[in-house]
């Protein structure tokens, strides 16, 4: 039995990321295109005059969220396209009716999104290197937040997918909350510059932890404690992994 | 045992719409089984339920003595589901469609491989095997959904409407290959509308309609109950009117030199042509109006129909 699911694991993660690979030039250039312009308005033009943020040159301080912000966008794209697709064009069905539980289901998903997500942050990483020397302070910090995010995503994502019942549903909560959870997150500015209660305000933020959490991994600092913002996403994850695994369950969104 | 029962089987749709109104059916193992009824009858939602694509709203199926709430893994790997519309990935190419669909199933990668190339051949695919499936044309696209229902090899194999938009020719081979495939031992379960398919390869058969099994029985313990037939009947020359006949009271003329004839059971073809010789008819030729199972399913259907308009 667990050699089937681990056969059937396999093959949804599979396509999973055949899937992104075959149309790179939709899925990996636009976050390096992105980026790249990003860095040159924010990083060499606006950002010389904007001088340093929390003792750093402005172009390292936005470098580590600027990844963040793609790994963000692209685990959580992968996952809610790819399953909100496979419901519009029925080929879910082929899972439905397979002996596959629910649980690797999400995990294959999640899978799918999490190595798009670690490949756009390496593809952006290498593209910031062209505009910032950065060192790296701990690899394995890097590493675990930006795995961690993505995986938060990839099944904030799949949620998404699951109520989703047309192509606008997918790009609502991108757009609506999404994006300003994310220019709100600290990525462009240190909270510490916010009035008190802004600062507050900003701490009810997820995206600003991981933020924070993955600048601490290039630079050794952050505004916020290292653990207390792995708690945080692990929260998270728990918490979206419950639902998603309620939903499929359930059959919301995809059974009648 | 049996490869399909179900019990008291109930499905409203969230619309409120009653779909299935408590059913019971038992399907023998190594049967080849027809699921009838017109347009809207319950089928695809019955189909929906085993195959895990519907929730239902009361009652039991079990799928080789497996229930499919509380063995559902073991009890879908037994069975394999052809559904009514297309639902594979479009952009996928066709061998990848049945490879990966047996990937989901636990099915090692090169057996798999090796299952499809076999399925591939012989449902007529093999040349189209690289192309992407929507550039297949629409028999195509059914063979395709037979080749990935087997890929994990099912002992049970249920069909919605497999032949809907196959030409003649086609669909003969497509007899052959489900008949090969019942010889082999797995049991077959199919909805048709045409009813001469489910007259030819059917040994048992339900008809479902508003969602209730109106008949489940034998194929010919069902054409048994057809005490009549109506015969069309090409004459030689042309009449003006309808031929009086003595022991014939329904009689219809189709044009000037065709008639209609029911022939109850108790009557002969020879007592009709001698009395329509009788009168100077002569008949050319003759044929029946309709396949028996077509004839009886109408009467069948209807008077339900009526029924739960009193
Ligand atoms: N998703 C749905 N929501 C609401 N009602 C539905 C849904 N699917 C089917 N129905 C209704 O349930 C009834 C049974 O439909 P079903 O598809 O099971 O019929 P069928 O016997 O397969 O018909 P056909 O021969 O046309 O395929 C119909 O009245 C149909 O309108
Ligand atoms: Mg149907």
């Amino acid at each position: 039995m667990l050699r089937q699911f681990w056969i059937a694991y396999l093959t949804i993660t599979r396509k999973e990321i055949y899937r992104f690979m075959r149309i790179w030039v939709q899925t990996i250039i636009p976050p390096v295109v992105m980026v790249a312009l990003y860095f040159i308005i924010f990083g060499s033009l606006i950002g010389q005059r904007i001088g340093e943020m929390d003792g750093m040159a402005y172009m390292d301080f936005i470098m580590p969220g600027l990844v963040m912000m793609s790994i963000i966008t692209n685990s959580y794209g992968n996952v809610v396209s790819s399953f909100y697709g496979a419901k519009y064009s029925r080929h879910i069905e082929e899972l439905q009716v397979a002996p596959v539980p629910n649980l690797v289901i999400v995990l294959g998903f999640v899978t799918g999104g999490l190595t798009r997500g670690i490949c756009v942050g390496i593809a952006v990483t290498l593209v910031s290197l062209l505009f910032t020397e950065f060192s790296v302070y701990n690899p394995w910090v890097v590493l675990l937040v930006a795995a961690l995010t993505s995986c938060l995503f990839a099944l904030a994502g799949l949620i998404n997918a699951i109520f989703a019942n047309s192509f606008d549903d997918i790009t609502i909560i991108p757009t609506f909350v999404l994006t300003p959870l994310t220019y709100l997150g600290g990525i462009f500015y240190s909270i510490r510059m916010l009035p008190e209660f802004w600062q507050q305000v900003s701490l009810g933020n997820p995206i600003l932890y991981m933020v924070n959490s993955f600048r601490y991994g290039f630079r050794g600092s952050s505004d916020i404690e290292l653990l207390t913002a792995l708690g945080v996403i692990g929260f998270f994850i728990a918490l979206l992994f419950g639902i998603c695994m309620y939903l499929l369950d359930r059959g919301i969104g995809i059974r009648q | 045992m049996y490869a399909l029962e179900i019990k008291g089987l109930r499905k409203t749709y969230a619309s409120g719409l009653e779909a299935l109104k408590g059913i019971d059916l038992q399907v023998e193992e190594g049967d080849f089984f027809a699921l009838l009824g017109p347009n809207g009858a319950g089928k695809s939602t019955c189909i929906g339920i085993i195959s895990g694509l519907v929730n239902k709203s009361a009652g039991e199926v079990r799928i080789f003595d497996l229930s499919i709430d509380s063995s559902f893994i073991r009890a879908r790997s037994l069975l394999g589901s052809v559904p009514q519309e297309f639902n594979f990935n479009n952009f996928e190419p066709v061998e990848e469609i049945l490879i990966n669909q047996g990937g989901f199933y636990g099915v090692p990668k090169a057996l798999a491989r090796e299952r499809a190339e076999h399925y591939l051949a012989q449902l007529g695919l093999w040349q189209h095997r690289r192309q992407q499936a929507r550039r297949l044309s629409g028999g195509m696209k059914r063979r395709l959904m037979i080749g990935r229902a087997l890929i994990h090899d099912p002992r049970l194999l249920i069909l919605d409407e497999p032949t809907a938009g196959v030409d003649i020719e086609l669909r003969r081979s497509m007899w052959d290959f489900l008949e090969q495939i019942n010889d082999q031992g797995t049991t077959i379960i199919l909805t048709t509308h045409y009813l001469e398919e489910a007259e030819r390869m059917c040994r048992n058969v339900a008809i479902i309609d508003n969602g209730e099994i109106i008949r489940h029985s034998s194929m010919k313990n069902l054409l048994r109950q057809l005490n009549s037939e109506i015969f069309v009947l090409y004459l030689r020359d042309d009449i003006a009117e309808v031929p009086r006949l003595a022991s014939f009271d329904n009689v219809r003329l189709l044009d000037y030199h065709s008639i209609e004839v029911e022939v109850h059971e108790s009557r002969s073809i020879n007592d009709l042509i001698s009395e329509l010789a009788a009168l100077g008819i002569v008949v050319e030729r003759m044929r029946n109006k309709v396949n028996r199972l077509e004839e009886l399913f109408v009467k069948l259907t209807a008077k339900n129909d009526k029924l739960s308009l009193a």
